[in-house]
């Protein structure tokens, strides 16, 4: 109990000092997952919303590969962008095993499929009816897609708390493909598994509550957002 | 579209970090007791203001610290296992094995003391009370230094190690230890990590200061030829570095003014027939 308020102690003190490692660890952490967060909208909604309207043979499998794609392990992925990343894996002369723009590649491959999926859950419960009486009204399909993707926007901000929220909390990915260098890749998560392994329990403390925080306000800004148009 | 607009902004966002100029970065595969004591905190911004280099610390057991290094994936290596690091040498992977430091293993485990260790000074007569006491002991399992260490140990105890009383974690020294004390069990760990955990875990040392338990770190310099893109030049001159008098002096006082001793003993020069 005495190391949980020790820890708590410790946050506040982190946070109301400024300690500009723990900042730039958070800089980090927020501009890494944004950004896979951002890249992974960029593919997953077009995506998405093309599953969800097209008809074409083979759709199910598709269908059922995205669903199973949003459940995949950060560690695999993990692993097969580092052996892609390697300087003697395909992706070799990239070089940038070991480097934040590692770290965001490997995030979007984890977050594009929960993103995909979502947005197609999301157009797919705009009735069929709407986006048939759009196109009965003369509207071209090129619009009749952009009324349904706005109909179904609030459903897809679900698609965004849940991308950031999955790749922000995770560690396999990001421990591989970045190393958990200080001061060049260590973020919020590789932060607390390395304090935790050196025995300092309420940094780790501290840093969780840090996460946690984060996503709470990511999530708070999203629904107020979500709430206020749906109300 | 939208949707390019937003992968732009995400690529300038995300890889505005220096990528490429690799000759400038150099890659250090090690293990995780040498991060986790801080000592590497203290020498990488040391090296990187001295000779303008980057250096990339990859952390992970020495296992794999040196197959990191025999594929090319690094560009030196500094570890602590010294068999299998003469494997890798006379292999012709890794290049010019220098010694660094050391700093030794301790026998831990609960005051009860089940397996009758204190005042045992033999770490092989250790191991063997504790097999023969079906004493509980728990092994790292994960292929580092420590762990290669303590299965050459069982070897030349002759004792094969056997669940139940053989509990493999599988996981890094501070996780092993936290275990261990939980289970109120016997293991081998560094001293460094233990002094570290000292106030989190009532284990104490029973077994200390024989010659098998000596820990000694070397660094190596990897092979060129073991993969594309090796940076050989910088590897060499971070290994040089850490045989430098002024590393070597950091070495010597690191640690006292937390755990009022120090953690390594630097023995640049010196050579494994010295110990």
């Amino acid at each position: 109990m005495d190391l949980l308020w020790s820890g708590l102690r410790q946050a506040f003190a982190l946070v109301t000092g400024g300690d500009p490692e723990v900042w730039a660890i958070l800089r980090l952490s927020l501009q890494v997952s944004g950004s896979a967060t951002l890249i992974a909208l960029g593919l997953g909604i077009p995506a998405g919303a093309a599953l969800a309207l097209a008809r074409f043979p083979g759709r199910a499998l598709v269908v059922s590969l995205v669903n199973t794609g949003m459940g995949l392990p950060p560690v695999v992925v993990g692993l097969f962008v580092t052996l892609f990343l390697w300087r003697s894996g395909p992706l070799g002369g990239w070089e940038i095993l070991y480097t934040p723009a590692a770290i965001v590649l490997a995030q979007a491959v984890i977050a594009a499929p929960i993103v995909t999926g979502i947005t197609l859950a999301a157009v797919q419960q705009v009735p069929e009816k709407f986006r048939l009486q759009l196109l009965a009204l003369g509207a071209s399909r090129a619009q009749m897609v952009r009324v349904t993707l706005r109909e179904a926007r609030l459903p897809m901000l679900a698609a965004v708390m849940a991308g950031f929220g999955g790749v922000i909390s995770e560690i396999g990915a990001s421990l591989m493909v970045g190393g958990n260098i200080k001061g060049q890749t260590r973020t919020l998560t590789t932060a607390m598994v390395l304090e935790t392994g050196k025995g300092n329990f309420e940094v780790a403390i501290a840093l969780s509550l840090l996460l946690l925080a984060l996503v709470f306000l990511v999530n708070w800004a999203l629904t107020a957002i979500q709430q206020r148009r749906a109300g | 579209m939208v949707a390019c607009r937003l992968v732009a902004l995400a690529l300038t966002l995300g890889l505005a970090a220096p990528a490429g100029a690799q000759s400038k970065t150099v890659l250090l595969s090690t293990t995780t007791s040498t991060q986790d004591s801080g000592l590497l905190d203290v020498l990488v911004p040391l090296f990187e203001g001295k000779t303008g280099y980057t250096v990339k610390t990859i952390s992970v057991g020495t296992g794999q610290a040196l197959a990191l290094a025999a594929r090319g994936e690094a560009d030196v290596t500094l570890a602590h296992a010294p068999a299998l690091e003469k494997k890798y040498v006379a292999e012709g992977r890794m290049l010019n094995r220098r010694l660094v430091m050391y700093n030794d293993f301790v026998v831990i485990g609960p005051a009860a003391d089940p397996a009758g260790l204190k005042g045992e000074r033999s770490a092989l007569a250790a191991l063997k009370k504790i097999a023969a006491a079906g004493a509980r002991f728990v092994s790292r399992g994960d292929r580092s230094g420590t762990h290669t260490l303590e299965l050459a140990l069982w070897k030349q105890a002759g004792v094969e190690p056997k669940a139940p009383w053989y509990i493999e974690s599988g996981q890094g020294m501070g996780a092993t230890l936290g275990i261990a004390d939980d289970r109120k069990a016997c293991t081998i760990t560094d001293r460094a990590t233990y002094l570290a955990f000292q106030k989190r875990v009532t284990l104490k040392v029973l077994v200390e200061g024989d010659r098998p338990l000596l820990n000694i770190y070397s660094v190596m310099e990897v092979n060129p030829a073991n993969g594309p893109r090796v940076n050989a030049a910088g590897g060499k001159v971070l290994a040089d570095f850490m045989l430098s008098p002024e590393v070597q002096h950091v070495i010597k006082t690191f640690g006292v003014d937390k755990y009022g001793q120090p953690l390594f003993v630097p023995i640049a020069g010196k050579k494994d027939e010295d110990f």
